[in-house]
């Protein structure tokens, strides 16, 4: 049961993933990674992570999807869609480096799967393992503060002179 | 266990595995949505009988006895109107916004506890699913602004975003406190430990959480998307027939499901003396929903900055006041002495809203806030 809905899934994720790199019209392409975040909440879903999944939901769809859409609002001629830059061939090498080295990295890794059966509830482990003793809340306030530090540098950058 | 769960646990006695598993989401999915679909009728019907009380006039009262049958012909009308998209518009986005705007709202009724084990899934993550659930609506109208390709209607989208972006956090501020007490995130948890609703126990976020609900449900003095003297009809400006009627289903829908969530969280959800449970539930939405009809009718539309002033200044500041003030009774006040707590939160709450509505006060020579 579950394999079915995962290869649905994945199927739909990747399709969803490439209609953001194809598609011309930029608000659509959007359109389409918000879906890409909605089925990706799905296979965590289907993975037992239910907090992570509605996590997934809250933040990249309600938030970050946003904040992508609001970006498009504040882009110069939209209307024209997205045209291939003077970059082209120096975003391909770029672009298929990544894609590479991606590949060669989920090929060669050795994936652990665990025979433990799922946690069951999720919430109470994830509280411990932050707030608990030698929890990880340090490195989530030290990734919060970086945020914060990006966004404030943006700021300055975009200010008018 | 919910019914739902026994009830395909004695399928499986009868029936083979697959039609055990799926034959009861399909009875829990008709169920609810029947459920949402009746109450919605019921709702627009008793919103404008009430408005009408409230105005001083009659309200909808030919059809049917007490017009009873009104939006069912409002809804055959609007069915049989025709359907136009505007010809720059982008259509397939345009198509599509009514869906997203309308089903994140129905998914909500999945976690609504409408009886001891009456849920459709009773999920361990339940409130902040609601939270996350209710936060996609915000892109369906984002959607039908956009696809709209009218000045109005993509005005009325940013409005959503920044009201939706603003009162998000008062209200999630205001679901801690509720979460601190309980201790468990699962809605039939949150409603079975109510022996005192939280509404007496934390009368401040009560009021954070209502303020912030009906700001995100768009209803009046909030409903700046749609603010019929500044930008026409806003985000569905464009919009007619069923698709329309998709949105205003949407509306109702959410006024619906927050009125649910209100009274689960603090008002004690199903609990309560002598009644069946359910006639418990249903008297407590009817009653959260008369409340935001009222203050549809009493209250002005508040203008854009004083909109984000509100939320910014006024509840933000609060909600994270009542958040320390109840974590640390958690953490120190015996368990045993509730009254202690419902005391001492009554001060809070009385001197908080004092303090601010000071910062709010219009005249005495300063008009602009």
């Amino acid at each position: 049961m579950f394999d079915i809905v995962f290869w649905i899934l994945a199927a739909v994720t990747v399709g969803a993933a490439l209609a953001v790199v194809f598609l011309r019209d930029v608000f659509r392409a959007a359109l389409c990674l918000v879906f890409l975040f909605f089925t990706i909440a799905g296979i965590y879903i289907t993975l037992h992570a239910d907090f992570l999944a509605v996590v997934q939901v809250l933040i990249y769809v309600g938030a970050i999807s946003i904040l992508i859409i609001v970006a498009i609002m504040l882009t110069r001629e939209v209307w024209r869609g997205s045209p291939s830059g003077r970059l082209r061939i120096p975003a391909l090498v770029v672009g298929l480096l990544l894609l590479g080295m991606l590949m060669f990295t989920a090929m060669s890794t050795k994936w652990h799967i665990s025979d433990v059966p799922p946690q069951e509830p999720t919430t109470t482990a994830i509280g411990a393992g932050l707030f608990g003793d030698g929890g990880f809340l340090l490195p989530v306030e030290i990734a919060a503060v970086l945020l914060l530090a990006a966004v404030l540098g943006a700021i300055v950058l975009i200010r008018e002179k | 266990m919910t019914l739902l769960e026994q009830f395909q646990l004695w399928l499986a006695t009868i029936w083979p595995e697959w039609a055990a598993y799926i034959t009861p989401a399909i009875v829990g999915i008709v169920v609810v949505l029947a459920f949402v679909l009746l109450t919605v009728i019921v709702f627009i019907w008793y919103e404008r009988r009430l408005l009408g009380r409230f105005q001083i006039r009659l309200g909808p009262n030919r059809l049917g006895p007490e017009g009873i049958f009104q939006p069912i012909a409002t809804a055959l009308k609007v069915l049989l109107k025709e359907d136009i998209v505007p010809a720059k518009g982008d259509k397939l986005v345009h198509w599509l916004a009514p869906v997203v705007v309308f089903v994140p709202i129905l998914l909500i009724f999945a976690v609504v506890p409408f009886d001891k084990g009456a849920i459709f899934s009773d999920l361990n993550v339940g409130i902040v699913y609601v939270v996350a659930i209710s936060s996609v609506s915000a892109v369906g109208i984002y959607m039908a602004g956009w696809a709209s390709n009218n000045k109005y209607a993509l005005i009325a989208a940013l409005r959503t975003i920044a009201q939706m972006v603003s009162y998000e956090l008062p209200v999630v501020l205001s679901i801690i406190g509720v979460v601190l007490m309980v201790g468990s995130l699962s809605m039939s948890q949150i409603v079975e430990s109510q022996n005192i609703p939280f509404i007496i126990l934390q009368p401040l976020g009560f009021v954070i959480f209502f303020l912030g609900t009906v700001a995100e449900m768009n209803r009046c003095p909030f409903d700046l998307l749609e603010a019929d003297s500044e930008i026409v009809a806003g985000y569905h400006i464009e919009y007619s027939g069923m698709k329309f009627a998709m949105f205003y289903l949407g509306e109702y829908g959410h006024a619906l499901a927050y009125s649910c969530i209100i009274a689960t969280l603090f008002l004690g959800g199903w609990q309560g003396p002598l009644l069946p449970p359910i006639i418990w539930f249903l008297i407590k939405i009817v009653a959260v929903f008369s409340v935001i009809v009222w203050m549809r009718s009493t209250l002005p539309r508040l203008r854009v900055d004083q909109l984000m002033a509100f939320a910014w200044k006024c509840l933000l500041p609060m909600a994270v006041i009542n958040l320390f003030i109840v974590a640390a009774e958690a953490l120190w006040l015996p368990e045993a002495l509730p009254w202690i707590m419902v005391v001492v939160n009554f001060a809070f709450a009385s001197i908080l809203t004092l303090l601010w509505s000071r910062l709010f006060a219009l005249g005495g020579g300063r008009v602009e806030v």
